[in-house]
Formats: C-alpha cells, sequence, structure tokens
C-alpha cells in the first residue's frame, strides 16, 4: 500500500500545471500509487457472471484485453448513446466554458487538469467525437476526435476511478450537464472488459450472496444487533429488543451495513434500535430484515443493470414479510438509487401502501411512488408534532456542524429535516459556510466506491475542501463533532478528520437522537451511547 | 498474484499483504506477519486476539465488528493498537489470516 504524503506536502497544491503546453491528448495518464484503487479480483466478478474476469493489476502493461476490445467498446457506447439520450446531449452540448472546472474536489486538492469536470467527460467526448460525428471522423484531432487506444482506455479508468459522482459540477454547469452520469456511463464501458476495482467488485459479489456488502450472514446480522441490545441496557437499563424477518410487521427497515459493522455508524445503528423500542408502545410495528441487509447499491458504481439486480431484494424482501412500507436509514448513494431509480428498476410497488407515519398519521407524500420514506423525514415529524422526549442537554458535550452528504443533498433536495432533527437534539449546532453545504456540498471525497485503503491520497486530496470547511468552524466555534447521514461519510471522514482537522470526531444523526431520548424508568445516563461520560452527570449515583 | 517466501514456506497474498485463503494459515505465518508488522514479541496477547478473531472468522465467514473484538478479548481499542501498530483490521485481521472487509467500512 502506497505511503500517504504528510498533510504539509499534500497541502502544496499546483493548479497552474503546464499540461496544455504539449496538449492534453498528447500526454498519457501514470498511475501513481495511492491514487487508483485495486483491479477486481476474478473470483468476484465471475460470482455475478461480469465478463472478462482475470488476476491483474492497473500498473501492469499488458491488461490482458480480448483481442476485439475496441469493437466491445464501440458497441457499448453505441447502445448507451442510443438508450440514454442525456448521454447523447451531454457529449455533444459542452462548450468548454469551463463553470465546472474549479468545483470539483479532486481538482481543488490535486491540481490535476485532468481532474476539471470538463477535461474528464473530455476523455470520453474526444472518443465520441472521433467514432460518432462526422466532424470528427473527418477532422480528427482538428475537430477534437482522438482515437481510441490502450493508453486511451488507461487514462479513462485512471480518470472515471478519480470521480464520486457527487454532481457539484453539474450545478454550476450552464447547460446543465451531469458529468456524474459520464462518470457512471464510463465506468459502465470499462466494466465491458472486465475492468472494476476490486473495493466496488467485492461488496457487489457479496451483496449478490449475502444481500449486504460485507458478507454478513444471517445469524451474525442478528448477533450484531444482540450485541447492541446488550451496550444499549448497559447505558439505560433498558432492554431493546429487536425483531428479525417478521412476517406481517407493518414497516420494513433497511439500512447500509456499514451501520452494523463499522463505528462510529454503529451506534447510528444502536440510536435506531433505540428509537425503534421507545416507539413501539406508541403503535409502531417494525421489524429488519437479514436477508435485505444492505440500503447501499455498489451496484450502482457497476452498472445500471447491477443496481437494479442488487436493488430487486428490497421489493422482494417487502414482498415476502407483507409489509405496508419501508423505512430507510440513513445513507447516501442508497437514497439516490431510491429515489430516482427504484420505481423503474423494480416497481411499480403496488403490494405496498403510501407511508403513513402510524405515531404522527402524517402521510409521507414524497414517497408516494417508491413507499419507502427516509428515517431523518420520520424522526423530523416525530419532533414536530411533539412525540419524543428530548434531553439536548445530554449532546451538551458536542458542538455540531452538518455535512450535507452530496446524494441526499443535490439528489433529493433533503436539507431542512437533518437539521430540525440536530436543532432539537442539540444545543450547539453551528453551519459551515454557505458555499460549502446543501445544494452546494462538498463531497466527503470517498463516495462511489472511492473509499478503500490503498487510494488514501486521493481520499484525502479530494477530501480537502470538505475539511478545510469544517476546520473554519472548529476554530470559529469550536465544533467538534462532525454529523452526517451517510454510511460512506461515517466510515470515510474519521480519516479524513484525523488527517486535517484531528479535533474533531464524526457521528450520524441518530446517534444523537438516541443520547437525548428520554425513556420512562431508564436509569440516570451517565455516559452516551459510546461510553464516554457525560460532563455533569459522571460523579452522581444512578437512580 | 504475489507470493511470500518465509521460514521455507510459500504463500499467495494480495497487494496489501493479506493471505489468499484462510485455509493456508499456519504458525509461521503469524511468524511472518509479527516480523512485518513492527512487532517486537508475540505475546499470549497477541495470540488471544488471534484466537478470537479466527473463532468468529469460522462462526460467521467475516471479521467481527472492532467493538465486539474489544469486549471479547477485554482489550480496549487504544490496547489492540499498542498489540498490532497497524490496527485491528490491517495488523491482527492480516495475522490471523483473515480477509480485508469491504464496503461502507
Amino acid at each position: 500500500m502506497a505511503d500517504t504524503p504528510k498533510p504539509e506536502e499534500t497541502a502544496k497544491i499546483d493548479h497552474r500545471a503546464p499540461l496544455f503546453e504539449e496538449g492534453w491528448m498528447n500526454k498519457p495518464a501514470e498511475l501513481k500509487p495511492g491514487i487508483y484503487c485495486y483491479g477486481s479480483k476474478p473470483k468476484n466478478l465471475e460470482y455475478v457472471g461480469m465478463p472478462y474476469p482475470k488476476e491483474w493489476n492497473p500498473t501492469d502493461e499488458d491488461w490482458q484485453l480480448p483481442e476485439n476490445w475496441k469493437e466491445i467498446i464501440q458497441e457499448g457506447f453505441k447502445d448507451r448513446l442510443d438508450r440514454f439520450r442525456t448521454l447523447k446531449l451531454f457529449m455533444d452540448i459542452c462548450v468548454r466554458c469551463g463553470a465546472c472546472a474549479d468545483k470539483c474536489h479532486f481538482f481543488i486538492g490535486s491540481g490535476d487538469p485532468k481532474n476539471m469536470p470538463v477535461l474528464r467527460a473530455e476523455l470520453l467526448r474526444s472518443v465520441y467525437r472521433k467514432n460518432f460525428t462526422t466532424g470528427g471522423k473527418i477532422l480528427g484531432p482538428f475537430g477534437g476526435g482522438r482515437e481510441l487506444t490502450e493508453e486511451v482506455l488507461k487514462e479513462w479508468w485512471y480518470y472515471l476511478y478519480q470521480c464520486t459522482e457527487c454532481r457539484r459540477c453539474s450545478l454550476f454547469c450552464p447547460y446543465g450537464i451531469d458529468t456524474a452520469e459520464v462518470t457512471i456511463l464510463g465506468r459502465e464501458l470499462t466494466n465491458l472488459l472486465g475492468l472494476n476495482t476490486d473495493w466496488i467488485a467485492a461488496p457487489v459479489a457479496n451483496c449478490y450472496r449475502t444481500g449486504n456488502h460485507l458478507g454478513i450472514q444471517p445469524h451474525a446480522y442478528k448477533d450484531m444487533l444482540e450485541f447492541f441490545t446488550d451496550e444499549i441496557e448497559d447505558i439505560t437499563g433498558i432492554r431493546m429488543e429487536q425483531d428479525f424477518n417478521r412476517k406481517g410487521a407493518e414497516i420494513l427497515f433497511i439500512t447500509p451495513s456499514g451501520d452494523v459493522f463499522a463505528d462510529p455508524g454503529t451506534y447510528t445503528a444502536m440510536g435506531y434500535m433505540m428509537l425503534f423500542h421507545y416507539l413501539k408502545s406508541m403503535g409502531l410495528d417494525i421489524t429488519w430484515s437479514t436477508y435485505a441487509s444492505e440500503g447501499g447499491n455498489f451496484g450502482y458504481f457497476t452498472s445500471h443493470e447491477m443496481a437494479k439486480r442488487l436493488n430487486a431484494k428490497m421489493y422482494a424482501e417487502a414482498k415476502r414479510l407483507g409489509v405496508k412500507w419501508i423505512l430507510g436509514g440513513e445513507c447516501g448513494h442508497m437514497w439516490r438509487v431510491l429515489n430516482q431509480y427504484m420505481d423503474t428498476f423494480n416497481g411499480p410497488a403496488d403490494f405496498l401502501e403510501e407511508p403513513v407515519s402510524p405515531i404522527t398519521g402524517t402521510k409521507f407524500e414524497n414517497a408516494k411512488t417508491t413507499k419507502m420514506t427516509h428515517i431523518v423525514e420520520f424522526t423530523a415529524d416525530l419532533i414536530k408534532h411533539n412525540k419524543l422526549k428530548l434531553d439536548p442537554s445530554r449532546n451538551d458535550h458536542l458542538k455540531v456542524t452538518f455535512h450535507d452528504s452530496c446524494n441526499p443533498a443535490r439528489g433529493m433536495g433533503f436539507f431542512e429535516e437533518p437539521r430540525y432533527v440536530i436543532k432539537n437534539v442539540c444545543n450547539h449546532f453551528y453551519e459551515m459556510p454557505p458555499e460549502t453545504i446543501r445544494e452546494q456540498t462538498f463531497c466527503c471525497g470517498s463516495g462511489a466506491g472511492l473509499n478503500a485503503g490503498e487510494d488514501m491520497e486521493l481520499r484525502m486530496r479530494g477530501g480537502l475542501p470538505r475539511a478545510n470547511a469544517v476546520r473554519y468552524v472548529h476554530e470559529k466555534h469550536g465544533v467538534n463533532m462532525l454529523s452526517c447521514i451517510c454510511a460512506i461519510d461515517r466510515a470515510v471522514f474519521p480519516d479524513l478528520m484525523r488527517y486535517w482537522v484531528p479535533e474533531v470526531d464524526v457521528t450520524g444523526v441518530h446517534e444523537m437522537v438516541a443520547n437525548a431520548l428520554v425513556f420512562e424508568g431508564e436509569k440516570k445516563r451517565t455516559t452516551d451511547l459510546r461510553g464516554e461520560p457525560l460532563p455533569g452527570m459522571e460523579d452522581e449515583e444512578d437512580v | 498474484m504475489p507470493t511470500v517466501e518465509f521460514e521455507g514456506k510459500t504463500y499467495n497474498v494480495d497487494e496489501d499483504g493479506f493471505i489468499d485463503d484462510f485455509n493456508n494459515w499456519d504458525e509461521t505465518w503469524m511468524r511472518y506477519v509479527k516480523s512485518v508488522e513492527g512487532i517486537e514479541e508475540l505475546t499470549d496477547e497477541h495470540k488471544k486476539v488471534v484466537e478470537v478473531l479466527q473463532e468468529y472468522y469460522k462462526k460467521n465467514g467475516i471479521a467481527p465488528m472492532v467493538r465486539i473484538l474489544s469486549k471479547v478479548t477485554g482489550y480496549k481499542l487504544k490496547y489492540i493498537y499498542e498489540l498490532f501498530p497497524s490496527g485491528p483490521g490491517k495488523g491482527a485481521c492480516k495475522m490471523a489470516g483473515l480477509p480485508k472487509p469491504t464496503g461502507c467500512v
């Protein structure tokens, strides 16, 4: 694994690299360790029937491409231009105005010109021009076209897997070009040749086999939640048992598997469990599933077809259990897939009902077609109707800011609900600067399957703009907690904070909700969910 | 696939030096990982962590979450880092012959 340079080194960024003197087309990509992820392992491609599995390393000279690889790409490109009018449009209409250039966190953090969204898309666009437009066919490089060679393919691969599909660039494009969609379809093309990364291919294979990215089998999934049940009992004195795979429940709950495995997401999972128990006597009838045990979808970073295949278990499990609707956990790209694709991928879910909160009677209009509601919206509604007894002073040791996860923010317009919940469960909340939040939010730098260990330098560079904004509120207001509603965020921010702003820790929103939630008959809380002493309460006796 | 040779034995490993198959794990592998992970001496504490990891892996097919490892061994995370400077994943799991966890982790 490549050594990650020290922050002082990483922060020396030159945004004026002399790429254009020799012409960007003439300078092949150099694959730098620390920037790319390892190649997909054959067993993981074979498991889901992906083509051309092989043992390979991206720095190999020979990528073991099939003999007709150019035809495969040509056909794949043509097929996608026919199927996706957006792709055709995005290939044709860019005027290279450069409005997107400095909006990408990877360009800001690396200074690599090919990380400017306009140029990243141009890598594909140049081949499109050469192969699909009259001007490009006749004029070649003078018409902005270029031949697809192995070098070009390697360059595609290197830069398509340096984009987190966060869509910040598209927000600033006067034409509305969605460069993330170019990345998504470009990655599909690389997958036609067996060129995925293993950090994406392994979760995909796991998810197909066990229902979740981590490969957690049903008995282990149940064990993990029971471990949390014990932990919760230690803190509150109350045993909060959960239900699994219970037929006839009203609601099915699905969350990313990272929440039940990786810290600090595990505390968010405890938060969900405590909320569910709290609401039980008020009429909440909910079950977890050990089969639909993943909200995230790394298939989405592979191809639309793979995303659809992995997504299918949600409705299938809802149908099998006979629930009325689905509640979804704090996750990022999961909601992009649910909100934008699920209905047409695997719907219509006409066997489900429009979600209605059994506690408040609120009908969740935004979930009318998918029948799946976001837990933060669900909780915000509970608070609004005064259904939760909350003691925000239990979070007084936290000075909190909120990171808008790219997909719920730009993909759903999900801005107010998390803020409303946070402000009700803690007393100290501070916003980062306006150009770094809400629809302009800066990516964590590790989304879209880039959250591996071997590309740590890329992640620290891509996360720099976000970390910089966190540092600003840390210095100005003493912020010590970065909250978020995405499992990848929770997994990657601890590394990012340790690197750039070591004084700041990371939490999910429902961890803070559960800290503040006052249960009847609970013992006096002396610690938060993490077992850290609550200031002012540590010396007192339990009651 | 890269290989590692140690005390006359050969192991297939991945890019990060994790053994390719749990079934190929043996005590020599432990000594090998000790030598590359900056561990001075293999103590009973190291062996306990490895045993807990392996037992969990045999039952569940994955590594335990860090909090379970910590609870079952009775070692705080900080102490596990003292035992295995690369941490529970990259250090202890590697010594125990477990694969790396993937996904939103």
